[in-house]
């Protein structure tokens, strides 16, 4: 497969302290691949050497077969950064941030409104064309952070919690836009808290914690492999209950009021627990990327 | 030693979003050039010269207004190109994160300071033309030697350009640009030769005096005005630049300090 991001024991410190300690992954061409893990796990920190805005402390990171500490002029003309905080010019216009932008990159002024026509019809931002970027609403924000790193048609973006702090229909919204530009084969890396999100588009994605890879596969076949098919979440379980799981081997996780209980299928035992032991409540689901997620990371709050 | 290849002419198109930004509000900017001058002149000139009577410069006796009307150019210079890369520069890299925006594109970080710094000297020259204007009708600038001005503006404002952007680069809070003003910016606005000659100052002064940049802009100024001047321009001239290129390299490096980790 041809390779756009090549990743080998990449170590970022801050002070002698490791942000990011030894990550190892790669990125191929027209994949979606999501970078996950709790906050301060090494995230922002590594999708800011990917453009070259932090210089790695160690390790190797190429990105179409160029060193980015080298060449970052040239991977960044062929790259689009949605940066996790908003960095639209506020003194510009909405079309005139996509066109100062389209500057940047040495784009000419006709192929630069062009762009951003084709850009703003696209994102859904026409009608907001003339407005200042404090007057927009969060989910246009994202867009127009979105179309201003697709001004100069990159081969590689790179997206850092694009969803974060949207309400449901601007997520939603900002999603199927992605979905849209997955089908036409564009190669993203993503960061997002979202597991639904990760879910839903990455083909691929790592979970990354104290600056480590814990997994890395799809979202399919990770929740597989650490959550199984279905979950039961048993509301004040009792005593019996923990014996019987511990005498069957079935693996859970006590939360105290709550106890999780992974794959009862594969022990066969599902229906049993269910009209036995429900005593208050009891949940059957489907397990989620986040049942996985919180038991590779944990459950404590981060930071 | 900073990399040359991080220099490219690329460093334009951040000149570019500034002026697009300044031709949304030039119609209120435009006026402080254009009245300043005016009030300076109206409040020395009748106000102070009863007082004052003429002044010895250079073996020359001027009224006290045509002593000053140059000098105006040169402060004006300061102001503008200090104050955009200090108060201006620092809200766009701190509070509005449009620098960090721009290093997500093939711009490089000197790119955008040199860039910042040049719009300054932009702005210093645009407000030293509109000044020339008014004072030349007024009869206190020489012409066509006065056009010199322009590009003496530009060149100054580079010079206050970059110690502006020194300190942007090494101050942590905005509030904290009071002490370089304090400090540094108000003495030398009042004791560099600008209100009265640095004969009248005390001797152990005088050096002090001579080590300020407005002290060799004003100089500059005098000389392009009404083409009298106390020091060689060519010292005056070789100050500035070597004032302007070692603070310019001092920004470079605190500001990529500051901004890349």
């Amino acid at each position: 497969m041809n390779k756009i991001i090549e990743i080998q024991n990449l170590v970022k410190q801050f002070n002698g302290v490791s942000a990011v300690n030894g990550l190892s992954f790669s990125v191929g061409k027209g994949e979606f691949f999501g970078l996950l893990g709790p906050n301060g796990a090494g995230k922002t920190t590594t999708i800011r050497m990917l453009y070259g805005y932090s210089p790695p402390t160690s390790g190797m990171l190429r990105i179409f077969g160029m060193d980015v500490s080298t060449e970052s002029r040239k991977i960044k003309a062929r790259i689009g950064v949605c940066q996790q905080d908003n960095t639209l010019d506020p003194d510009l216009t909405v079309e005139q941030n996509l066109l100062v932008f389209a500057g940047y990159f040495s784009i000419s002024k006709k192929e630069a409104a062009e762009r951003s026509e084709e850009l703003l019809d696209f994102f859904a931002l026409n009608h907001k064309r003339d407005a200042k970027v404090m007057e927009l609403s969060g989910g246009m924000v994202r867009r127009l952070i979105l179309a201003r790193s697709m001004i100069n048609r990159p081969e590689l973006l790179i997206l850092d919690e694009p969803t974060t702090g949207l309400d449901p229909q601007s997520r939603h919204q900002v999603w199927e836009k992605l979905g849209e530009l997955k089908k036409s084969g564009l190669t993203v890396v993503i960061t997002t808290h979202y597991m639904e999100e990760a879910t839903q588009l990455c083909d691929r994605l790592v979970i990354v914690d104290h600056g480590n890879i814990l997994v890395d596969g799809s979202p399919e076949s990770l929740i597989e492999q650490y959550a199984g098919k279905h979950i039961i979440e048993i509301e004040g379980p009792d005593q019996d209950l923990i014996e019987y799981l511990k005498n069957h081997d079935v693996e859970y996780d006590d939360l105290g009021k709550r106890l999780i209980l992974y794959d009862p299928e594969r022990k066969g035992m599902n229906s049993t627990i269910r009209s036995q032991y429900c005593n208050e409540k009891c949940i059957y689901r489907n397990s989620t990327l986040e049942d996985v997620f919180l038991r590779l990371t944990g459950r404590e709050l981060r930071e | 030693m900073i990399d040359p290849a991080v220099f490219s002419w690329r460093f334009l198109t951040v000149w570019k979003r500034n002026l697009v930004v300044y031709k949304k509000i030039w119609k209120v900017n435009f006026l402080t050039p254009l009245f300043e001058p005016l009030f300076y002149i109206l409040a020395f000139g009748l106000g102070f010269s009863g007082l004052i009577g003429k002044v010895h410069y250079d073996g020359v006796e001027l009224s006290y207004t045509a002593f000053i009307a140059p000098a105006l150019i040169a402060t004006a210079v300061m102001w503008n190109a200090f104050f955009e890369t200090t108060y201006a520069s620092f809200v766009r890299m701190y509070f509005q994160k449009t620098f960090d925006g721009m290093l997500a594109t093939p711009l490089s970080l000197e790119e955008i300071i040199i860039a910042e710094i040049a719009w300054s000297a932009t702005k210093s020259a645009g407000a030293a033309t509109i000044m020339l204007l008014v004072l030349g009708l007024m009869g206190f600038i020489h012409f066509p030697m006065g056009l010199l001005l322009i590009p003496m503006a530009f060149f100054g404002g580079l010079a206050f350009g970059a110690i502006g952007m020194f300190f942007t680069g090494i101050i942590p809070t905005i509030d904290m640009f009071n002490l370089p003003i304090f400090l540094f910016i108000t003495p030398m606005f009042l004791f560099s030769g600008t209100f009265f000659p640095v004969s009248n100052l005390p001797a152990w002064a005088q050096p002090v005096a001579l080590a300020f940049p407005l002290y060799h802009l004003a100089e500059l100024a005098r000389l392009f005005s009404i083409g009298t001047c106390e020091v060689a321009p060519l010292i005056s001239i070789g100050y500035l630049t070597v004032f302007c290129v070692f603070f310019t390299y001092l920004a470079l490096k605190a500001m990529r300090k500051r901004l890349i980790q």
